[in-house]
């Protein structure tokens, strides 16, 4: 099952790599990662989106926890949280295209932040399901470049650290 | 007062009570090689090759219990001592390496001997630094010692670039350290521990699995205590031998692929299984899916990773052992009364028979080719009253050492168990004699494995580190022979070693002591002048090359599965067989 785990650590040389290579070290997915500066420029926050059985998302905490520069990890589907990815897609538009194009980007609230005579360049923000539709439609007419964020989410509520979390399940 | 980089080491390492160094130069790493020639306080031992310096580490780190401390250069250095530094991470063993590094101003340029030592010793480090700046030096060495001693033991690297190592800084050492993203749990939650107790009397046929961690906590004690009240079984695994007296009425031996019949049977039908600082590795468990299915586990590790990675646990503990232990002994005290023990009589019948079915057995003739299981039973006798410490290399013979030679205390025990890296067994026995220069270091080895770090003799001649060397010289990498034998149809792929080199004059060409045992009749004699001798030796004892080692679960099988002697078509081919004999092969060598 997907997993949102969202990391805090410090914001130093090499931990990204630490990170990276605890996945690719041991064989975990990782189908996305974004890391990005806190309010508190010490610290990096990472939003990993993983997946795997109970046993194996409770290893990748426990072994994210384990990293001497990790300073907090949650995951999220422990608890209700919000998520956003935003994608920018450079389509080829000529003509009739660049009315439909608009149409589109009206439809799923996205903007246009570029555009060429023969090119839009469109964001969208959304989960993935949305990023995926606006993909679906946009296709036909041609695109050209698109990039993606990857995830980035936040707990709706202030979530106790998993270590902590652990302790209780353990005592149920 | 300012300090050089390389003064700044040295204050901080004596600080930190380092009193050996294992080492070898080079370019990037002079001006601290020449800052240590310049002082008194820590001795330098100059290895032959980086991954002995890291072994050598090690076996004082296991000796001792505190950090071993080795020094090497940039590149082919750093390179050199991986496999150490793996060894180590592996079997969460206290070390802090020093690496040097090219000038800051060069990192990244392919300069002349750059390696990046961060990228290369990521996987198998605790943590590393790179000291960019020699203001940070003395901070970062101060966490580096504390990262690799405490919570789950484990190597740093210390990658320092020479021009920090000359640049000048006010030295000032910090009294603590404070790290927000590294807390180890110590105390164990005291709700869990209570359940454990619980379980504890309630149980019929409970077991405990100890392993590495009650060494590192030093919770042998506490054990001792547990055992005995409750007057449970106690397993150890190859990392935790030594923790539990081996000579002790409650002890079992090792359990897990070669471990004995009452252990592995004991672990498959129990009902309660205590496991104290032990990890649930696969030479262990067996298949997974079929280990201990009739019991509960109660899982007391530091390392909540440890936890539920192979297997399902039901009482999880995260904490130390000795704090744990403690806690649960004193809850026990109160509880524990004669019940148990009436509760308990059918287990320990079942348990006496399984041992009187299928004690460890090997069978010495008179005047026959010298069993390898000999050798070791008597070094055992021989020297048991000497408190030895014992190091091993990887294969055959390790696991008979860990069969016949029963520890009595831990730090005694240097072994490596994780990586399984052939070649560990002398350099980590010297790192233990420079610890205890008059102790008796003995070193059991086998024909293949010495060779991987042969050259440290010339580091234990010139050092004077007085290690007993005893190669069951068997001609075969023999534990892959066995694999061969029984798996493979016995197709020797590349085990056979032949018979050279001739591991006497090897000795004597380095300056140390070489004897051979020729017949078993002289197996005591010669085992005595060895050990009477103060200079380092090799005892060679060519040993029948086709004993295989049992009992075995073969790799996969399931823990009360056990082969516990040749299966009838291996027999029957040994018979006649065309391969070298012992004979042959003694000529060969004294030849
Ligand atoms: C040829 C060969 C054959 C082998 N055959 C066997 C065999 O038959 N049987 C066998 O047992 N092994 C065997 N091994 C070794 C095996 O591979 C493992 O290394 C070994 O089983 C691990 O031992 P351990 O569980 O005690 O863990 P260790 O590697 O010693 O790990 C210690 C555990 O304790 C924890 N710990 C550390 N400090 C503390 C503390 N203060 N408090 C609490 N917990 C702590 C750690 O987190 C870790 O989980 C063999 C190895 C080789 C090379
Ligand atoms: C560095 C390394 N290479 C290869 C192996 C695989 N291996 C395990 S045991 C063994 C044979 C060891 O031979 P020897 O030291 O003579 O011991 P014996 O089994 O004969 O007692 C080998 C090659 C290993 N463990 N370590
Ligand atoms: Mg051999």
């Amino acid at each position: 099952m997907e997993h949102i785990i969202s990391v805090t650590v410090e914001n130093k040389f090499g931990v990204l790599s630490r990170v990276a290579g605890l996945f690719s070290g041991r064989g975990f997915n990782i189908e996305s990662l974004s890391v990005a500066p806190t309010l508190d420029p010490s610290m990096s926050q990472m939003t990993i989106v993983t997946s795997g059985d109970e046993r194996i998302i409770e290893q990748i905490v426990k072994q994210l926890n384990k990293l001497i520069d990790v300073i907090k990890v949650v995951d999220l589907n422990e608890t209700e949280f919000v998520s956003r990815e935003t994608a920018i897609i450079k389509v080829h538009t000529k003509d009739a295209d660049r009315a439909e194009a608009l149409r589109i980007v009206d439809i799923f609230r996205a903007n246009v932040i570029d555009s060429t005579p023969s090119t839009y360049t469109i964001e969208v923000s959304g989960d993935p399901k949305k990023i995926e539709a606006i993909i679906n439609l946009l296709q036909p007419l041609g695109i050209k470049d698109l990039v993606r964020t990857g995830r980035v989410a936040v707990a709706r509520e202030p979530v106790r650290p998993v270590a902590a979390q652990a302790k209780k399940v353990a005592r149920d | 007062m300012k300090l050089t980089g390389a003064e700044i080491f040295i204050e901080c390492l004596k600080r930190e009570g380092v009193k050996t160094l294992f080492a070898l130069p080079g370019g990037v790493v002079l001006k601290i090689f020449d800052t240590l020639h310049q002082q008194k306080d820590i001795e330098v031992i100059l290895t032959r090759h980086e991954q002995g310096a890291g072994h050598m580490a090690e076996g004082y780190a296991k000796a001792t219990g505190k950090a071993g401390v080795c020094l090497v250069t940039s590149g082919p250095g750093m390179t050199n001592v991986i496999t150490a530094l793996a060894d180590a991470y592996m079997d969460s063993v206290p070390l802090v390496c020093f690496s040097g590094q090219v000038p800051t101003s060069l990192i990244g340029n392919d300069a002349f001997q750059e390696a990046d030592n961060i990228g290369l010793s990521r996987p198998c480090t605790k943590y590393n630094f790179l000291v960019k700046d020699v203001n940070d030096l003395a901070a970062t060495i101060k966490e580096a010692f504390y990262i690799a001693t405490t919570g789950r033991p484990g190597p740093v690297l210390v990658d320092i670039p020479k021009d920090v190592s000359m640049a000048k800084a006010e030295f000032t050492y910090p009294n603590s350290v404070s790290i927000r993203g590294y807390n180890p749990t110590y105390e164990g939650n005291k709700w869990q521990i209570k359940q454990a107790a619980e379980a504890i009397m309630k149980a019929k046929k409970p077991i405990l699995y100890v392993g590495g961690g009650v060494g590192f906590s030093g919770a042998s004690q506490e054990l001792l205590e547990l055992a005995e009240m409750t007057q449970i079984p106690v397993d150890m695994t190859l990392m935790g031998l030594g923790v539990f007296p081996g000579e002790h009425p409650l002890s079992m031996g090792m359990l897990g692929m070669h471990g004995t019949y009452e252990a592995n049977m004991a672990m498959h039908y129990s009902d309660l299984v205590i496991a104290v600082g032990a990890r649930f590795d696969d030479r262990v468990t067996g298949k997974v899916s079929e280990f201990c299915p009739y019991a509960k586990v109660i899982h007391v590790d530091i390392d909540p990773t440890s936890i539920r990675k192979n297997i399902n646990v039901d009482i999880p503990i995260v904490g130390d052992c000795k704090t744990v232990l403690r806690e649960l002994n004193q809850i026990l005290r109160a509880t524990v009364n004669g019940e148990q023990k009436d509760l308990r009589k059918p287990w320990w019948d079942q348990i006496r028979e399984w041992q009187q079915a299928h004690p460890l057995v090997y069978h010495q003739e008179q005047d026959g080719p010298i069993k390898p299981q000999q050798v070791v039973k008597r070094l055992y006798e021989l020297t048991k009253d000497r408190d030895p410490i014992v190091s091993t290399d990887v294969g055959q013979h390790q696991m008979w050492a860990a069969q016949y030679f029963k520890l009595g205390k831990p730090n005694r025990w240097l072994t490596s168990g994780g990586l399984g890296t052939m070649g560990f067994g002398f350099p980590a026995a010297m790192g233990a004699q420079a610890a205890f220069r008059n102790r008796l270091v003995l070193c059991i080895a086998g024909d293949g494995s010495i060779q991987m770090n042969m050259q440290e003799m010339a580091t234990a001649v010139v050092s004077k580190l007085p290690v007993k060397i005893i190669i069951l010289n068997n001609g075969f990498h023999g534990m892959v022979r066995q694999w061969q034998d029984l798996f493979y149809e016995g197709r020797y792929a590349s085990s056979n070693l032949g018979t050279t080199p001739d591991f006497v004059k090897l000795a004597e060409a380095y300056g140390a002591v070489g004897l051979r045992v020729k017949k078993v009749g002289d197996l005591d004699a010669i085992l005595k002048e060895a050990l009477a001798t103060d200079k380092p030796v090799i005892v060679d004892v060519p040993t029948y090359p086709y004993e295989n080692c049992y009992p075995m679960i073969p790799a996969g099988g399931c823990n009360h599965e056990m082969l516990l002697e040749d299966p009838p078509e291996l027999k029957k081919k040994q018979v006649g067989s065309e391969k070298v004999t012992p004979e042959d092969k003694d000529t060969v060598l004294t030849a």
